[in-house]
């Protein structure tokens, strides 16, 4: 983390609880600058997290006031906070698992009221924290510790349900693009109403060890892979599409 | 003193409104909804925030994040709802937040008979959620003591910091008295202290100042475990033991002050009726019919279950003979009685969805004279 992002960590604090090839700092280093560039100032903002990896970007890494809720209760609680302090600029930041599976309901009801939120799901595509399990964003056929036959199942397009929930900005990035990632947290946390992006984050250590992607390495020229933007999807033929995922604005809040 | 004529869950409303709620969230569920449904009117009115969340754990949990940006705030519920709320009960204890949980009990378990009444929430209030934890829990007997209960309700919250939950019946939120609103009530507002530490302290109540979201404070609030300031030690036996022991001691140790009760008769009672929320109304009716026959007879009303009045029950276990402990559930209170008295306890249960009447007291009661 460059010298002067500093300022927004939490003095006292020496090392990373994430893994070696983890995108969760990444994206935290992507959040700050966002916050640098729009010169906000922290100590009017709340950051709400649930359980699992990506709770603890927030928790107790940023240097403002931090909510560490219940396992998938980040926005019902940053609902309470908001809606009784609207002065408080709200972010919140978790994991696919926490946000999409088991806190599920609270996301599409949230993006229905068009609660004033930024929500950053650091999607890794499994259960971190637990040690590998499936979960609702993992790709079907992808192994984990609970699909050791491959999972059968098709993931959740977040990008799409929210879009339809009724979200004012939504979009999806791969912290290995950086640079449109940032512009995109910039961009959400000037929007008023519910703003949600989906952040793929690699996991060597519980998803890419199951797949072939032992190394870091791997995972993000996985992700690179996968990942194609809107504008090149729009050209594909749907047999090259098939598997791929894409990025980009599907909603930006002047639709 | 203005009069008024109030359902019971009109008069929590009012109570809740009166003690500073300017924040409630909720799901609707019979026998609570009239709860929800006046404050979401009164709120207009005097510019409260009302929300009514997609299920009972979103409304606990967003009750949790208005508590600390600020607020006074309260949810209401019954049985099956009650149950979903215990995960935000067990986070609101863990983090010591301020907030009130109403349970218009309905007879259970499972969705039970949801018109009718019952009293089987008392052990779910205090132990529903993971861990050892403590909560304030009280059981008003009339629409009077309801709406005065829900004010004593935040103020309890707010002074130790910890959820209370107010155990009405379906028989009082229900049921239409009149009430005396008095102009000169004490509320109890948040102890704030800038810098302090929000969750350890040396005062010897064992309840920290509460700071608020917003005003740079920084504050990390976790429920998993952690030091005076809020950071994760998950894996230091020292701290979890102390700040597991605090919160159970805040409870413990203060509860000379929070339990209340009232006595009736007890001077020369031989037997004692142990009695709270709506049963009690058949039981003092029981308790006086009897009197008048001459019998020594008396009764403890618990308003305060939880702490559990243990010195109380004690005290009284050594001088009557035989206690009496009619519940509409099988035995919760009674068991609890049990615990701390080497007298004769007879727990009578009813548990048909039904007021239990002073005849069938009268009756019971005159098996063990």
């Amino acid at each position: 983390m460059p010298r002067d992002m500093e300022q927004y960590l939490r003095p006292g604090l020496t090392s990373t609880p994430f893994c070696p090839g983890c995108g969760h700092g990444i994206l935290m280093g992507l959040i700050f600058r966002a916050i640098d560039e729009l010169k906000l100032n922290m100590d009017e903002m709340l950051f709400v997290s649930g359980i699992g990896c990506a709770g603890w970007i927030p928790s107790p890494h940023f240097n403002a006031d931090t909510l560490h809720t219940l396992h998938g209760r980040a926005i019902p609680a940053a609902t309470g906070a908001k809606m009784f302090n609207p002065k408080l600029k709200v972010m919140v930041i978790s994991g696919d698992g926490d946000l999409a599976d088991i806190g599920g309901n609270h996301l599409i009801h949230a993006a229905r009221r068009n609660m004033d939120l930024t929500v950053i799901c650091a999607s890794n595509m499994v259960y971190g924290m637990t040690g590998g399990q499936v979960c609702s964003t993992t790709l079907a056929g992808a192994f984990t510790r609970t699909t050791t036959q491959g999972n059968p199942y098709q993931p959740f397009d977040l990008c799409k349900l929210v879009v339809a929930a009724g979200a004012t900005y939504t979009a999806r990035y791969s912290v290995t693009q950086p640079f449109t990632l940032k512009a995109s947290i910039k961009k959400a946390l000037q929007i008023n109403g519910f703003c949600f992006i989906e952040v793929l984050s690699p996991c060597p250590t519980q998803f890419g060890r199951h797949n072939q992607l032992d190394t870091p390495v791997d995972m993000i020229k996985y992700l690179m892979d996968k990942c194609t933007t809107r504008k090149k999807a729009k050209n594909l033929p749907p047999e090259e599409l098939k598997g791929k995922i894409i990025t980009g604005e599907f909603t930006n809040g002047t639709d | 003193m203005v009069k008024y004529y109030l359902s019971g869950n009109e008069a929590i409303a009012e109570g809740a409104i009166r003690a500073g709620c300017r924040y409630y969230a909720g799901y609707p569920i019979t026998p609570s909804s009239e709860i929800m449904e006046r404050i979401s009117v009164r709120f207009n009115e005097i510019g409260g925030v009302f929300i009514q969340m997609e299920d009972e754990i979103a409304s606990i949990c967003s009750v949790i994040g208005a508590s600390w940006a600020g607020a006074k705030a309260m949810t209401a519920t019954s049985g099956p709802g009650f149950t979903l709320m215990q995960e935000g009960i067990g986070y609101a204890a863990m983090t010591e937040t301020p907030l009130v949980v109403v349970d218009v009990q309905r007879a259970g378990p499972g969705m039970g008979q949801a018109t009718r009444v019952g009293d089987g929430d008392i052990m779910q209030a205090k132990c529903g959620a993971s861990g050892d934890y403590q909560v304030i829990a009280i059981c008003p007997w009339s629409v009077q003591e309801a709406y005065e209960q829900t004010i004593n309700a935040f103020n309890l919250a707010e002074k130790y910091r910890v959820p209370v939950l107010l155990l009405t019946e379906e028989a009082i939120g229900h049921l239409r008295e009149r009430i005396d609103i008095v102009e000169d009530i004490d509320i109890f507002n948040r102890r704030k202290k800038t810098g302090a530490a929000p969750f350890g302290t040396e005062e010897r109540d064992g309840v920290p100042p509460m700071p608020t979201f917003g005003e740079g404070e920084k504050l990390l609030v976790t429920a998993s475990t952690h030091d005076n300031y809020g950071f994760r030690k998950t894996d230091d036996p020292l701290i979890h033991d102390r700040l597991v022991s605090r919160l159970n001691e805040k409870i413990i140790n203060n509860r000379e002050k929070i339990i209340d009760y009232d006595d009736y008769y007890l001077e020369d009672a031989r037997m004692v009726v142990i009695s709270y929320g709506f049963t009690a109304r058949s039981s003092l009716f029981a308790v006086e019919a009897l009197r008048d026959e001459g019998r020594k007879i008396g009764m403890l009303r618990l308003k305060t279950l939880w702490p559990f009045p243990d010195g109380l029950g004690r005290y009284i276990g050594e001088r009557a003979k035989v206690l009496f402990v009619p519940e509409m559930n099988k035995g919760q209170v009674a068991g609890e009685v049990r615990k701390y008295v080497s007298c004769q306890v007879v727990s009578f249960t009813q548990t048909n969805g039904e007021v239990i009447y002073p005849d069938t007291i009268i009756e019971q009661l005159r098996r063990h004279l």
